[in-house]
């Protein structure tokens, strides 16, 4: 049966998240044949709402309002609802980003529904869309589906695949005025951090430094890696408790759980906690001194030397590799 | 000042899952309290140390949370409530849970709710944004940092490694998120005084709730572990050779 799903685009820095894109695959299966509306949230959204249509939109909903420049649940939250009243759809489609995590269990509360979050396969028989998602950070995985009422899903980042982009596809882009009252969280600065490169949980490729970094220098040649490949640094649990980098970069059952195509572990010998927040990853490569070292146990490539001595020549191999492919 | 945290008993982060007759299998399995939720008991006995009133540890579960409730109170909570569900539920989720939460504390004068951001089990992160929506009050997800002075509320929220400087009010829902604090081991003492401190036992009965009130939105169709990996390849060689074999295997990636 043909539904209307409603799926929520993420604007960062005035551009669209890529989870945005996959958000609309995702609606696409559920509704089945039926109308899949982009909603666009914030002050300024300007003409983003072309690349929803492009990306397989059928229509875009934009709320715009100056009280929305900021994410906050009680914001959004009304501009949602509001949206959600008034389109009355049969599935909803947020991404399992920061955003996404604090405002959808709002929205399912209110509309007093179940939601299935951090989805990274959707299946259709028979019209019914049933949900895997990791459990036990990745250890294991469960099939969902939602018993009666609005199919509400989250999914995780870099997981469903987009559709191809068709810049030639048009469509209605819709302006929604609401009015947003009562916001009873005031968000008074944004100091930004680790974001300045590629986001962790959106990187294609991830080169992650455990205690064998042995320093914060230690990270630099990590990190060069990781530029030339377009990718971004993350760290195990080791390298954080030892001061080596922020918090923010931490990949294990606690901190992020990442599925990058191509996951480079440096130093890092791969407890349990950390595998359980990167093995999923389609490729893993593994650098280490330590031949016994369990994260060999995961690793489809294993290199056994100092990261110190391998990282930096990876380097360079890659950076000339790609001066050759572009010359 | 009324302060309660949510808590959950989880898996040890150190075990191993194996599946038996389509569930998680817990047999010989350690359980502890959920991680990111013993940040919020150590905030929440800092916040009363620093400002007063009492702490109460809250789960919902059976028998065995006992023992995790009770490690709590020896970390330095004034008491727990089990909200025994074993008997009555077979089959619940996250609106279940935070159906339950919420009508236990809807007529609690409540001024801080703490919980973890998300459990390392389940994995979905909804119980404090739901249970906060119930009780009508606001919330803020993955605090590294939390202030209070009189009514006003000073936090740091992590975004996706970013910081938000948010000013709020009480009464607030929070969760936890790594970075928030260090928990403190429970000391002899603690644990001594823990056994005499209270635990109340509850039913659904107990809440005026009946098992359709709390039914599950979602099913769980099927439980399976992620397929074996193939051995992966330990490449050989100089390291020279390796690194040029290696960037070969992985153009195509990058």
């Amino acid at each position: 049966m043909a539904k209307k799903v409603l799926v929520l685009g993420e604007l960062r820095d005035g551009s669209l998240r890529n989870v945005s894109f996959e958000a609309i695959a995702a609606g696409k299966q559920i509704a089945n044949g039926g109308e899949v509306v982009a909603v666009l949230v914030g002050d300024n959204i300007g003409s983003l709402g072309k690349e929803m249509l492009q990306y397989g939109a059928d229509r875009v909903l934009n709320v715009e309002n100056e009280k929305l420049k900021h994410y906050t649940s009680d914001g959004y939250s009304q501009a949602l609802l509001s949206v959600i009243e008034q389109e009355n759809p049969k599935g909803i489609v947020f991404g399992h980003t920061a955003l996404g995590k604090d405002l959808s269990p709002k929205i399912a509360s209110k509309l007093n529904i179940g939601l299935i979050s951090d989805v990274t396969a959707i299946e259709v028989k028979e019209g019914e869309a049933v949900f895997t998602r990791p459990i036990f950070s990745g250890k294991a995985f469960e099939k969902k589906k939602i018993i009666e009422g609005i199919v509400f899903i989250t999914i995780r980042p870099n997981n469903i695949e987009s559709l191809s982009k068709d810049e030639n596809k048009t469509g209605e882009i819709q302006s929604v005025s609401i009015e947003i009252k009562d916001l009873r969280t005031i968000i008074k600065e944004v100091v930004k951090k680790a974001s300045e490169g590629v986001d962790l949980s959106e990187a294609k490729v991830i080169v992650a430094g455990g205690r064998g970094v042995k320093s914060a220098e230690g990270f630099e040649p990590l990190q060069e890696l990781a530029d030339v490949l377009g990718g971004a640094v993350g760290a195990s649990r080791g390298a954080c408790d030892a001061d080596y980098c922020d918090y923010s970069l931490q990949i294990g059952q606690t901190g992020k759980v990442v599925t990058p195509d191509l996951y480079i572990a440096c130093g890092i010998s791969g407890a349990i906690q950390h595998l359980a927040g990167m093995s999923n990853s389609k490729v893993i490569v593994a650098i280490n001194k330590d031949p016994e070292a369990n994260i060999f146990n995961v690793a489809d490539y294993g290199i056994v030397g100092d990261l110190f001595e391998v990282v930096p020549l990876l380097t360079e191999e890659f950076r000339r590799m790609k001066v050759g492919s572009s010359s | 000042m009324n302060i309660f945290v949510i808590m959950k008993r989880t898996f040890d982060t150190e075990e191993r899952i194996s599946i038996s007759g389509g569930k998680i299998n817990e047999d010989g399995a350690e359980f502890i309290i959920n991680p990111y939720d013993e940040y919020a008991i150590e905030e929440a006995i800092q916040v009363r140390d620093e400002h007063g009133g009492e702490v109460t540890v809250l789960t919902v579960g059976g028998e065995d949370a006992e023992k995790q409730l009770r490690t709590a109170l020896a970390m330095g909570a004034d008491k727990a409530v089990l909200i025994n569900i074993e008997d009555d539920i077979e089959e619940c989720d996250q609106y279940t849970i935070s159906t339950i939460i919420g009508e236990y504390l809807k007529d609690k004068e409540v001024d801080l709710i703490l919980a973890g951001n998300v459990a390392i089990d389940g994995g979905s992160g909804q119980i404090g944004p739901r249970v906060a929506d119930i009780l009508g009050i606001s919330y803020v997800t993955t605090i590294t940092k939390l202030e209070i002075m009189g009514e006003k509320v000073l936090l740091t929220r992590d975004v996706e490694g970013d910081s938000e400087i948010i000013e709020t009010s009480l009464p607030l829902l929070v969760t936890a998120q790594q970075g928030l604090n260090d928990p403190r081991y429970p000391s002899l003492p603690g644990i001594m005084k823990a056994r005499k401190k209270p635990l109340e036992e509850l039913e659904l009965d107990d809440l005026d709730l009946e098992e359709e009130d709390v039914e599950a939105k979602t099913e769980t169709i099927e439980i399976f572990l992620p397929p074996a990996k193939d051995a992966g390849r330990i490449l050989e060689g100089e390291i020279e050779a390796q690194v040029k074999e290696l960037a070969g295997l992985l153009n195509k990636l990058v």
